[in-house]
């Protein structure tokens, strides 16, 4: 009676845990999301001491950025590498799957964190610091890799909030009103966004039985069409708030120019390329269907996003919110790539999504440069800055032709792919959009320059009157954040001439990302079987 | 709070309330409780004592600021995970100990060091909270 009742037991029962070993380089996948957690956590312990706490967080950071450049070649070697936690076996355990796209995203993520870092030393307010900076920064970039390297949806939906969290934080870490105000519309929105995400991944549980990503792209097929239109549909509102797609934009521009300008810089540099990671995940590589029933929809708001936002630009005094429209403006450029799908496209997508997160980053620091140098924030009252401090003037100039996507600059290339995505498509219409945007977003930039820059006072009567409310970078601030743009302009310039390994990496994660075998595979789940078929 | 009984019976029911949250925290590996639920306990205990003596009485007994304390179980619980970097298997993976004390055998596992992290960040977070309700005045 007892042998017959554990047979039965081992027929009912499938395989739960990994048989196979996991060899210490696998671990690269992991160590990222988990020295910034320990670290941010270590910092919060500590957050009153006025010693050692940037020297430690530049070091952690540093740590985690050589633990990615690892794990950036040896994805590029081997493919997708995936650890599933706690030994379990997928769809079981939540698995960290890393391919080109998260591992070089999570990359640019922590090298521009440890700019921010850097600069921050110039702007370094005691109290800031005693609420508790390193410690959210920390935490915001263990939110954003953990968002980037996890291969299971509700743990992205976790990462999403631990983003959210720290990003509250920082935001109001001043305790100004205007951050008070800005953190009401940003958490509002944003909160939204998380729920409409949460009610997807519950249907989507309902409706598939799984959360694992590459366990999504193997049973997606078998699923009710109908409903998982539904559910692409709320993913797609979701990730479109967060990624500040046109309709959906307001938050951005009317929070991103209230906190310090290190902050804004790590906001516009980071949160929303998680949106935009998301969606290329989800519509591209797990719901190849419903994307293509929503190609016009897909389009539609690329044009709006790609023309309206450089309008915007256009239209802001403020600089820093002309900024955030330059952000929106690339999320444009995203959905542009996402809505042609092919591999063109999609490697555009993915690159421009890196080069955004890279120039943003600078475009803000530049523009703290700029508030620092005129005292002030409105463009109105800034001018004479290239008598000033004509490095200053080069920088935001470079920056602007980044952004707008002009050779041979970093954002001409993923421009380039999309443009030529479009064209194999014959859709003309996206194609004009694009290059409206190009030319929007340089008279935009353009226009700030000449604003900030060129013309010697400030607006009004007196504009050929130098201005006299400038003044020199002091030392600090220029052996820190001067040094630390420089750097990162710096690369920006040589990843714009030499673009040959950002094209392959694009090009390997557009392949891994429209037949996503090897991301399923190298989780160990076998393709044509699952476990509820039983076939293990 | 300027109640004689309340006063008089709250240091007694926040050292049963904090005895009784390590005894929930320990037992919740097989069983109802846990480092969340067990966390909770002791965060009400500290805020009841911060109700009948004030908060200063309370951050002087804590001795270490909350957020320090939710610091420091964020810290155990992902060390906790760490520890099965030298098994070659991946991270979080539960490791079993075992101490025999007589006829006694203690477990000592991985996943317990890692709610003891749990209880440690959910004590700290709700009682800074609680505390800085209590104080009204968050910025002093």
């Amino acid at each position: 009676m007892e042998s017959q009742y554990e047979t039965e037991l081992d027929l009912e029962l499938p395989q739960a845990m990994l048989e196979r070993t996991t060899s210490a380089a696998e671990w690269n996948l992991i160590l990222p999301v988990v020295i910034a957690l320990m670290a941010g956590a270590l910092l919060a312990m500590v957050r009153h001491s006025r010693g050692s706490q940037v020297g430690f967080s530049v070091l952690a950071v540093l740590a985690i950025i050589v633990v990615e450049v690892d794990l950036f070649f040896q994805v590029l070697e081997t493919g997708p590498v995936a650890m599933t936690m706690g030994n379990w076996l997928p769809p079981f355990g939540i698995s960290f799957i890393a391919d080109t796209m998260s591992v070089s995203f999570a990359l640019a993520a922590s090298f521009v964190t440890l700019i921010v870092l850097i600069y921050f030393q110039a702007e370094i307010v005691p109290r800031e610091v005693r609420h508790g900076f390193y410690p959210l920064v920390l935490l915001l970039l263990a939110g954003v890799t953990g968002a980037f390297l996890t291969g299971d949806l509700f743990n992205l939906y976790v990462w999403f909030e631990v983003m959210l969290i720290a990003s509250f934080g920082l935001l109001i870490i001043g305790g100004r009103k205007m951050q008070l105000d800005a953190a009401i519309k940003y958490g509002f929105l944003n909160f939204l966004a998380t729920t409409f995400f949460l009610v997807g991944l519950g249907y989507m549980y309902g409706l598939t039985g799984t959360l694992n990503m590459a366990d999504i792209a193997l049973v997606v097929g078998h699923a009710d069409p109908a409903p998982m239109t539904a559910v692409a549909a709320l993913f797609l509102l979701a990730f479109g708030m967060k990624a500040a797609a046109f309709p959906v934009n307001a938050w951005l521009p009317a929070s991103y120019h209230t906190p310090d300008a290190a902050v804004s810089a790590l906001f516009g540099g980071l949160l929303t390329k998680v949106g935009v990671y998301a969606l290329l995940r989800i519509m591209i590589a797990l719901m190849p269907a419903s994307r293509e029933l929503f190609d016009p929809l897909l389009t539609g708001i690329a044009v709006l996003t790609l023309i309206l936002a450089p309008m915007g630009a256009i239209a802001q005094t403020n600089l820093r919110r002309a900024i955030g429209f330059f952000v929106i403006g690339g999320i444009g450029a995203v959905f542009a790539g996402m809505a042609v799908a092919n591999v063109l496209g999609i490697a555009g997508a993915v690159f421009y999504a890196f080069h955004s997160m890279l120039t943003m980053t600078a475009f803000y620091l530049v523009a703290g440069l700029v508030e620092r140098v005129t005292q002030a924030t409105d463009t109105r009252q800034m001018g004479g800055v290239y008598a000033a401090d004509s490095l200053i003037s080069i920088l935001f100039i470079i920056l602007v032709v980044a952004a707008a996507g002009l050779p041979p600059f970093l954002g001409f290339w993923p421009k380039m792919l999309i443009v030529e995505a479009t064209i194999s498509q014959s859709d003309w219409i996206l194609m004009s959009a694009v290059l409206i945007n190009s030319l929007l977003t340089s008279i935009a930039g353009s226009r700030l320059w000449a604003h900030i820059f060129w013309r010697p006072g400030r607006e009004g009567a007196n504009s050929e009157v130098p201005n006299d409310h400038l003044r020199q970078l002091n030392s600090t601030e220029k052996r820190m954040a001067l040094s630390a743009v420089c750097v990162l302009v710096g690369v920006i310039v040589m990843l714009g001439l030499l673009p040959n390994l950002l094209f392959n990496a694009a090009n390997f994660a557009a392949m891994d990302l429209l037949s996503p075998q090897n991301y399923i595979t190298s989780t160990g789940l076998e393709l044509g079987s699952n476990l509820m078929g039983g076939t293990q | 709070m300027k109640t004689l009984i309340f006063r008089t019976i709250a240091p007694t029911l926040t050292a049963i309330m904090v005895v009784f949250s390590i005894f929930v925290l320990l037992r919740g590996h097989n069983e109802p409780g846990g480092g969340f639920i067990g966390g909770l306990i002791a965060a009400s205990a500290i805020a009841i004592y911060g109700i009948a003596v004030g908060v200063r009485e309370v951050r002087k007994a804590l001795v270490v600021d909350p957020i320090s304390l939710a610091g420091f179980g964020v810290f155990i619980a992902g060390f906790s995970g760490l520890l099965s970097l030298g098994q070659s298997v991946p991270y979080l993976t539960g490791l079993w100990g075992y101490i025999s004390i007589g006829a006694t055998k203690i477990t000592i596992s991985t996943p317990m060091i890692f709610d003891i992290g749990v209880y440690f960040a959910v004590v700290g977070t709700i009682s800074a909270v609680a505390l800085a309700l209590e104080e009204g005045d968050v910025d002093k």
